[in-house]
């Protein structure tokens, strides 16, 4: 079993000592439906991150769609239906523009998403006139924020777990058991030979950045709906999942990386900031730890690389 | 070329040896790399080092240079014992090592890298003319400075140049021991003439030289004694002028010769033209008409820059044809990326299996499977149709698994890891450059075996070589390239010297039609 699960396993039962709610049904379902945004974009960032690149566009893509769906619905639940369509193709949009400039104008991932980044955080607090408007629907904020009830067992479920155990499932498969999935680590683990082999290099990246994107999308629609309308809402989202990814044992640059993996380091992070928490670790202490875990985890997986 | 030189040409061999390893082990987990080996060498002498690839040679000389401590053993310098905790101390106690791939900074100068590290300073400041001054000297002692001056940068020079960069690099340590990972492995051959010069200059110099290679001719050509490693141990010792290069290769695989080539094509096993190609030509390769066809094996013979590698890189759509035609199976078809080729069925290996063939970190299955996947729809599922067992038993693969990363295989291993991708597809016109390119003895004979069965059930062959053996061994036709041009077409089991008055352009060939 991969290292992650344990982390994650003893994080949980540290939990529970100090908080016997957590090891509950209820418990156990609040924690997954705070946790679900970021293990989609976690599990969105891991196709990009097989194949050698970064997608730090998420973050702001978040914020857009936040902000941006409050503006398009101004208040009439009517308008949510092609306000979630218009957000998910601006995603692909989004998604095709950062996957075509890479493969095609050879700019490095890094630098093509990061631009994505500032240009689409400015455009969504211009589109608002730089502070939060309007307030989103409920209809809209159900998926981030209700139940479904008279679940056998389980009793309630919050929507947004369905949501990602959904996204997980097709994601592990596109991943995994797709040609595509196959030729997109083919490809982080080496772009020449892939290409030599008759992979379509462009194409098959293009794709990477679109499910990234689109998990942006889900993910926003979520947040929006659990904490409602604000302009830094999807601030550090890339940073959180891109060290998912990683604790998870995908390798920066590309060749390796698993679908459970990542989305167990993503629920791992969640957990670990409801235990520092609870020790009474202050917030900014907490956000600060991030960065440390990242420069650890790749540490971690260099180090294991090395000695093998 | 010299046969083996009278004993009055070669170095000294009497006097104690300035370096001795003596009972040398080293384990890595689940293998002993090297068991009990002994190894000097002296002062003035040239002493190679053979084996098959697997058969330790690299690691005792990375237990010389201090890259790994021995597990067991002593090492004797001069007679005392030494031992090193980072190969920077090898170098200081005049221990140099060249390895295959070489430790050079491309785009700083010559003389920055000669004594990178140890810049001579001036008032606290890079003394520049100094450095230079002292480079200059250094080129000039190895008669080199007509080529390379101080001032160049490394990655305007050619390999071969380079090569000698790092040479005067090790020198000006004041070396007492140069070991020579494989130097020829990327020169020419008027190259490997001069490098011979030079070591052979070395040795009078009184430099204790250690030569690992390959390739036996030079092994011949240069060395006073010759170690043979096998699977770790050391199989002997013997002078070079009391052994023939059958010995040697029944010392390393207890195997002789002559089983290693393959049958040539009977005239009834050749079938209809494949590929043809006619008034080929870009940038670098010009009128190029050419014929493959099924069942058969065209070598392609050049030095290089003759074209050789980029002939198949034009054919593949690496760096395509802008002029001319090229006809696959009797249709006009038009390649300009790999991607067209691979459609058409087309399979290209190379000797860079690493950089150009696999997906290191990826199981075997993955990488047989690769160019399938790539000819399908994207959300395919991507099991299914070909059987990866059937297509790595039909290499002849010997992994532990389907399922292991091929970074562990062996380089005979990864290549046909590298030809069941191909199979996998029925590419029936193969592109080979280099096969069997620091691939160890016995895994060449088991590729040369395999390409030739290919060839057999049907598939045509264009194989380039820079091993004129290879090329003569296995081709049934034989193009010889030079300046970018075929010059040349001659039949199977030509001779070298035939091949070699085509490759320098010094005689008109035959022209292909």
């Amino acid at each position: 079993m991969p290292p992650i699960f344990v982390v994650l396993l003893v994080i949980c039962v540290w939990i529970s000592f100090l908080n016997p709610r957590f090891a509950t049904v209820p418990g156990i379902m609040s924690f997954l439906m705070r946790a679900a945004p970021a293990a989609i974009l976690a599990a969105g960032q891991l196709f990009v991150i097989v194949s050698g690149g970064f997608d730090l566009s998420v973050g702001s893509l978040i914020t857009l769609v936040v902000l941006g769906s409050s503006m398009l619905i101004g208040g009439d639940p009517a308008n949510t239906p092609w306000v979630i369509a218009v957000m998910f193709l601006i995603g692909i949009a989004v998604g095709v523009f950062n996957g075509a400039v890479t493969s095609w104008l050879k700019v490095p991932s890094f630098i093509t998403t990061l631009g994505m980044l500032v240009t689409l955080k400015g455009f969504a607090l211009l589109w608002t006139g730089g502070a939060p408007r309007g307030a989103l629907p409920n209809n809209f904020r159900v998926f981030g924020r209700n139940r479904l009830s008279g679940v056998p067992l389980l009793d309630e479920v919050p929507y947004a777990v369905i949501i990602l155990l959904v996204v997980a499932v097709v994601a592990t498969y596109l991943l995994h058991r797709t040609g595509w999935g196959k030729q997109l680590i083919a490809l982080g683990d080496n772009p020449r030979a892939a290409r030599l082999s008759g992979v379509p290099t462009a194409k098959v990246r293009i794709l990477a950045f679109v499910a990234s994107a689109t998990s942006a999308v889900i993910a926003g629609i979520l947040l929006g709906g659990f904490s409602g309308v604000s302009t830094n809402v999807g601030d550090g989202q890339e940073l959180g999942a891109i060290s998912a990814a990683v604790l998870g044992g995908a390798k920066l640059l590309g060749g390796r990386g698993t679908m459970p993996g990542a989305i167990a380091g993503a629920l791992t992070l969640q957990a670990l900031f409801t235990l520092l928490n609870l020790l009474g670790w202050p917030k900014p202490l907490r956000d600060g730890l991030q960065g440390v875990i990242i420069i650890g985890a790749v540490a971690y997986t260099a180090w294991r690389e090395r000695r093998s | 070329m010299k046969a083996n030189g009278s004993s009055a040409e070669r170095g000294r061999r009497d006097g104690p040896p300035i370096l001795e390893m003596q009972g040398i082990t080293k384990r890595f987990p689940g293998v002993v790399a090297l068991d009990g080996v002994s190894f000097d060498v002296r002062p003035g002498e040239v002493h190679a080092l053979v084996g098959e690839n697997g058969a330790g040679k690299s690691t005792l000389m990375k237990i010389l240079g201090g890259v790994y401590a021995p597990d067991e053993g002593t090492l004797l310098l001069d007679g005392r014992p030494i031992s090193f905790s980072h190969p920077w101390e090898a170098q200081q106690q005049g221990i140099s090592i060249i390895y295959q791939e070489f430790n050079l900074l491309p785009y700083r100068t010559v003389a920055e890298n000669i004594f990178l590290g140890r810049e001579p300073i001036r008032r606290g400041l890079v003394d520049y003319a100094r450095l230079r001054r002292d480079s200059a000297q250094l080129l000039a002692r190895l008669g080199v400075d007509q080529w390379i001056e101080p001032d160049m940068l490394v990655k305007d020079l050619p390999v071969a140049r380079q090569q000698l960069v790092e040479i005067a690099k090790a020198l000006s340590f004041s070396s007492k021991v140069l070991v020579m990972d494989e130097p020829t492995a990327a020169l020419t051959d008027r190259e490997v003439e001069l490098l011979m010069g030079l070591v052979r200059q070395l040795r009078d110099e009184g430099l204790a030289i250690v030569y690992i290679s390959h390739r036996f001719k030079e092994v011949f050509e240069v060395a006073d004694r010759i170690t043979v490693l096998k699977d770790g141990r050391k199989v002997g010792t013997v002078d070079a002028a009391d052994v023939t290069p059958d010995d040697l290769i029944r010392m390393m695989i207890g195997r002789p010769l002559d089983a290693y080539y393959p049958e040539y094509a009977r005239p009834e096993d050749i079938g209809p033209p494949l590929l043809e190609i006619k008034g080929g030509g870009n940038d670098v390769l010009d009128d190029i008409n050419l014929t493959v066809r099924a069942g058969e094996i065209v070598g392609v013979a050049g030095l290089q820059g003759s074209g050789r590698t980029e002939l198949l890189r034009a054919i593949f759509g690496i760096q395509p044809f802008t002029r001319g035609t090229v006809r696959l199976r009797g249709q006009e078809v038009r390649i300009r990326s790999p991607l067209d080729a691979v459609r058409l069925r087309i399979g290209f290996l190379t000797e860079n299996r690493k950089e150009e063939g696999l997906a290191l970190l990826q199981p075997v299955r993955d990488n047989i499977l690769l160019v399938h996947r790539a000819l399908r729809p994207l959300l395919a599922k991507a099991n299914g149709a070909p059987s990866v067992a059937e297509l790595a038993g039909q290499v002849d693969l010997r992994a532990a698994g389907l399922d292991q990363e091929v970074q562990y295989l062996s380089g005979g291993n990864q290549q046909k890891v590298v030809l069941a991708k191909w199979l996998a597809v029925d590419a029936d016109v193969l592109l080979f450059s280099d096969p069997t390119r620091g691939i160890d003895v016995n895994a060449k004979a088991s590729i040369h075996r395999l390409i030739r069965s290919l060839a057999q059930s049907g598939k045509a062959i264009l194989m380039a070589s820079s091993e004129l053996p290879e090329i003569i061994g296995m081709s049934d036709r034989i193009v010889v390239m030079w300046d970018g041009r075929i010059h040349g077409e001659l039949p199977a089991g030509a001779t070298e010297a035939e091949i070699m008055a085509l490759a320098t352009g010094q005689r008109e060939g035959r022209r292909s039609t």
